[in-house]
This record gives C-alpha cells, structure tokens and sequence, in this order.
C-alpha cells in the first residue's frame, strides 16, 4: 500500500473570467521512504502540488489518499489536525516565529497536540540533537544563521514524528555551503528511514533525489528513477 | 480546554510583554475609564458611610416638626406657621413620645459679641428636653433647666465654635456676652459635635424658650420647630401619623388641602441623601462607561492591526497544526489579558486617586472601595475585552493558511 496515492487531482482557480488550471489529473503514487523531487518552472504547478500534498489546500476534484485515508474533502480543521499528525514542513524562508526561541519553535506543534509541557520539551529537545542545535536552544530565529534556522525547522518538522518531510525549495535562502550541508541532511534522514518530498527548480538540489517527477502545465511530464548522485 | 487556556495565556503574556508600550497605550481606554469610576465609587462610598454614621448619632428615633410654606403662598405673603399649641397638642394627644422640645430660632443670625470680638451665629430658644432630644450636652457648666424658662433668664449655651470665635477662656461659664442688645450670662458649653454635611453643629447659641420668645417680641408672629424622640423605634410611623392628623385637624384643613408642615424622621434625611448619592454615581458611571466603550474600541484596533502584522505567523501555526480554535483561543486570551490588566491598573491608580481627593479636601470622610465595585469593574473590563476581542479574533482564526503564509 502507497503511502501516498493522488488520483485524478486537479485543482482549479478563477482568476476573473477564466479558469487556470494549476493542476490537471495528477495520477501518481508514493510509498513510504521514498526520496522524491517534484520539478519544474515557475507556473508548473509545484506549489499547488505542494499545497496539496501538505493538506494545506484541498483538490477542485480527485482522490487523495494519505496513510490510506481520504483527505482530499476534509475541512480546515480536519486538515489542520492531518498536517499535524503526518506532515512535516519545511520552507524556502523557515518560517520560524520570529518571538519564539528554538526550543519553542521545535516544541510550537506539540502544542496543538495537547503534549505536556515538559515531554514537549524532551520531544524538542531530541529532535534539536538530530540535528545538532542543543547549545543554540534559547536563541532567537534572528540569532541563528540561515543554515541554524533551517535546522531548527528541520526539527521542528522531525518532532511530530510525521509520515513526510515536505520541503518546499528549502535551500533557495542559503548559501553553496549551507545548501550541502542541509542536502546531507536530507539524505541522512531518508536513510533512517523518513519519506522526503522535495518541491525544487534546481536540478542540482533535485539529484539529490531518488526519484523525479517533473510538472509542466499541471500535468507530469516525466517520472523517473535515479540513484542518488550524493 | 484548560490546557489550550494555559498554552494560550503563555504566548498572550509574551506577546504583551513583546510590545510593552504599545500595550500599555491600547490599555489606556480601560485605565482611565476603570480608574474614574473606581475614585467616584470609592468617594461617594466613604461620603455616604459618613454620612449614614453621622446621621445614626443624630438619633433614629427622632422627628422634626417644621412648617411648610409652598413658594406659591409665599409670594402671596401667606406665611404658615407652628406655634405653642400646636406644640402642647402633641404633647398631650400623641402617645409614645418620650420626649418633645420646641425650637424658636431667631429670626435671622444673630450677632454675639464678647468685649471687641463679635461673631454671627445660630441662636435659637429651646426647654431642657432638648438635651435628650439632640443628644446636646453641656460640657462645662449646665445645661438650660426649666426654671430659665419660666423665669426668662438671661443665659446661654454656647457652642464650642462660638467660644472659639468670641476669644472666651476655654472655660468661659460665668462670662457675659451681648446678643441683641441684651446681655446674657453664659451657663454653660456645649460637648463638641463636629460637622454634618458641612454644617458646623457647633456654631450655636442656646437661650432659654421663653426668653428667645420675649426677645422675639410679638407672638402671634413666631414660628416654632417641635422636635420630639419616640420612646419606640418601630412606632415612628404610627406617631407620624397621629401627629398629622391632629395638626390637620388643629389648622383646620379640608381634605383637598395639602400639609402645611412636614414631619422630618433622620432615617429620611440619610434616604433623601442615599438618593442623591445614588443618582450621583449613576451619572458618573454612565459618562465613565463611555470611556470603557472607547478602550475597547482601541482594544479591538490595536488587536485588528496585531493581526495583520501576525498573519504570517498565524500562517506558520495553522501549517503546523493550529486549529481555529486555537488562533481563535490565542487572540482572545490577549484581548482579555490587555483588558484586564487595564482593569487592574485602572482599580489601584482610581483609588489612589480617590485617597487624594479625599485628603485633600477637608473634613471629607475617607475613600473605601466596596468589593462589589471590584468585581463589577475586573468584570466590565474583562466583558469589554472579550467583546472587543472576538472579532480580531475571528479574523485570525478564519485566515487562509496559504494566503496567511504567503503574506508580507
């Protein structure tokens, strides 16, 4: 059974008197511990396609079954509490609260869980060791460089335990050297065991990827494997 | 639900602290509407307290009989009038009463003079009832007894201000002072009884009654007040009733005639002054509410514009799970938190303010917050930043999360 499994997704907006077609029957199926690049250019699709994988928007029509359940007609909160429980963001710009040190932010999602506070901070705490933040914990997002933030979104995004890392374009704010750095990242926790999306336009990021899917007019044009050029 | 209280409070508390001046600006409405109707609370509370104990020792068992003049008669020259027969006609056909006093007051106050100093006064004529009927006691010397009157002596009671005011030795019995062209022996000085309402109870001179009434000259012209205490408490109403009827009967009133007395009891008096008081304070806090109106309104634009400047924010929060109950729960908890820490705020700079005033102002009793009041401006606080708060909040919790995340 594929973890995930998008049937016939399509997603419309309408924009004046015409309607564009973001995605048009998307049929693809991923399993678990997949590492998987979507591409394409600005306007394929890829961040509707994101949208949707990360139940942060719901398909104009089309199956989606994530983890075998149906989320494609779920309602904000319905979503809100899949995006909780299976998915785990991470973002071109971070997206850190910008008041709240790393620890906090690490811990932000297992609030909503209802998760006690000091196992919330345990939970945090582990998760800010996989990726080697434990002596920046109380340090603001504006104290951190851009590889330490998007660390700590890597672990704020691992602390829930999800079914998918969902990063979209999340080397496009750093530097040659910081982007390796975060790759590898990536790398290792496919290895461990983690199902990585990566949503990208840049081939070098996506080589990373064992499998890629490029998008054009919302529709794939090419799905092939690879081995990881890492 | 606890839980997402607690959590709330946590991140409301931060983002309060995070704009520290900003908002104590937004809580400025609350402040100010909170403190005015705390300080006028907290004076009328300590006035009307006073004025409740200073009318309890004026005695509640006591009634003032005085003559009424409606202003239309007057201006026809109709003058109504109490008068010694009146007097005995209670005294002999009303049961109850355990004492009653006529009160003769001259005229118009009268100048009192002691060697050079002279001093405008209270001067009124009255029996040795009046003593246990007022609660009078002489201090030094004696008071008037029965003989003064029958016999016209020339004596008097002075208050202690009027002692003060003519430059007498503090004990001044045996003096001589001139009222009206007379001389009068003084007999004695009156226990000091401080101010009701801003009269000096003390300014006073005390003469013999019949002596005040051959002072006064013609009879048929004076104009009496009976005071009288009831032996029983609870009998006031029936003695009040047994004393009109007999004074309607006696001025020969028809039945469409209206009073031309008025019977006064203390407890009367101290409702007359709750009513003042009361309707006082409604004013006041009706002008005050506005002010609270107007904090919440500055509590719901500041938390409008917290909002758009969080969008983002709560764009993260809904992307990693928030619910709209919990955007919902985190702007109410601040709209609360801000009301409420104006209402605190507000609650000891009104006191403090009501301290002040009371101080400052002399004779004037001491401010007391009731508890009532408290409760009823924490809680008009907190009422006016939930109301204010939801639609901020709704308008968080109801974003868009891709839009919210794509903001700014």
């Amino acid at each position: 059974m594929a973890l995930i499994e998008l049937q016939a997704i399509e997603k419309h907006y309408v924009m004046g008197d015409q309607t564009v077609r973001a995605l048009d029957g998307i049929d693809i199926s991923i399993a678990s511990n997949e590492y998987i690049a979507f591409v394409g250019s600005s306007g394929s699709g890829k961040s509707t396609m994101m949208n949707i994988l990360g139940c942060l928007d719901r398909p104009s029509a089309g199956l989606y079954h994530l983890n075998g359940k149906n989320v494609a007609q779920l309602n904000q909160n319905e979503l809100a509490e899949i995006r909780n429980l299976e998915i785990g963001f991470i973002f071109q710009s971070f997206n850190l609260l910008p008041r709240a040190n790393a620890l906090s932010n690490v811990m932000q999602p297992l609030i909503y869980r209802g998760v006690a506070y000091k196992e919330r901070k345990k939970l945090a705490m582990t998760a800010l060791d996989r990726v080697n933040l434990v002596d920046r914990i109380d340090h603001l997002p504006n104290q951190l460089s851009g590889g330490q933030q998007q660390r700590v979104a890597i672990a704020r995004a691992l602390v829930t335990e999800p079914s998918i890392l969902l990063a979209d374009e999340p080397t496009g704010n750093l530097d040659s050297r910081t982007t390796i750095e975060i790759m590898k990242l990536f790398d290792e926790l496919q290895q461990e065991g983690h199902t990585v999306i990566v949503v990208t336009h840049e081939a070098e990021i996506a080589n990373h990827c064992h499998r890629i899917v490029e998008l054009k007019d919302g529709k794939i044009s090419n799905d092939h494997r690879q081995d990881g050029v890492s | 639900m606890l839980f997402a209280l607690m959590e709330s409070s946590r991140s409301a508390v931060a983002s309060v602290l995070a704009h520290g001046l900003r908002s104590f600006l937004t809580t400025l409405g609350i402040v100010i509407g909170v403190a005015g109707v705390i300080a006028v609370v907290s004076l009328t509370e300590g006035l009307s307290a006073s004025v409740t104990d200073q009318f309890q020792a004026l005695g509640t068992d006591s009634l003032t009989v005085r003559s009424y003049t409606p202003i239309k008669d007057r201006m026809k020259g109709i003058q109504s009038r109490l008068n010694d027969s009146d007097l005995s006609l209670i005294e002999t056909r009303v049961e109850g009463i355990s004492s009653i006093t006529p009160i003769l007051f001259a005229r118009r106050a009268s100048q009192v003079r002691f060697g050079s100093q002279t001093t405008f006064s209270q001067i009124f004529g009255t029996t040795q009832a009046y003593q246990d009927v007022a609660q009078a006691y002489a201090e030094q010397g004696r008071f008037l007894v029965n003989s003064d009157s029958k016999t016209r002596r020339r004596v008097c009671i002075l208050g202690e201000t009027v002692r003060e005011q003519l430059g007498l030795p503090r004990n001044a019995v045996g003096e001589y002072v001139e009222i009206g062209k007379e001389w009068f022996k003084v007999i004695g000085i009156l226990e000091p009884k401080g101010e009701l309402m801003g009269f000096d109870q003390d300014d006073r001179v005390i003469l013999p009654y019949q002596t005040m009434q051959s002072l006064l000259g013609n009879q048929s012209q004076t104009d009496i007040q009976i005071q009288l205490t009831v032996a029983d408490q609870s009998n006031i109403p029936v003695v009040v009733a047994r004393v009109r009827s007999l004074l309607r009967k006696a001025h020969g009133l028809t039945r469409e005639d209206d009073d031309d007395f008025r019977i006064q009891t203390a407890e009367q008096l101290s409702e007359t002054f709750d009513r003042i008081i009361t309707t006082v304070t409604l004013v006041v806090g009706g002008i005050v509410s506005i002010s609270l109106l107007v904090g919440g309104i500055g509590i719901m634009n500041i938390m409008l514009v917290s909002v758009t400047e969080r969008t983002r924010e709560i764009g993260i929060c809904k992307a990693i799970g928030a619910k709209r109950h919990h955007i919902l729960m985190q702007f109410l908890v601040e709209a609360l938190l801000l009301s409420l820490l104006g209402g605190i705020i507000g609650l000891l700079l009104g006191y403090g303010l009501g301290v002040l005033i009371a101080m400052s102002i002399p004779s004037f009793p001491p401010a007391t917050i009731p508890l009532w009041s408290i409760v009823l401006a924490l809680g008009f606080s907190a009422f006016v930043g939930i109301i204010f708060g939801i639609l901020p909040a709704a308008k968080a919790a109801n974003l868009d999360p891709i839009d919210a995340l794509r903001y700014g």
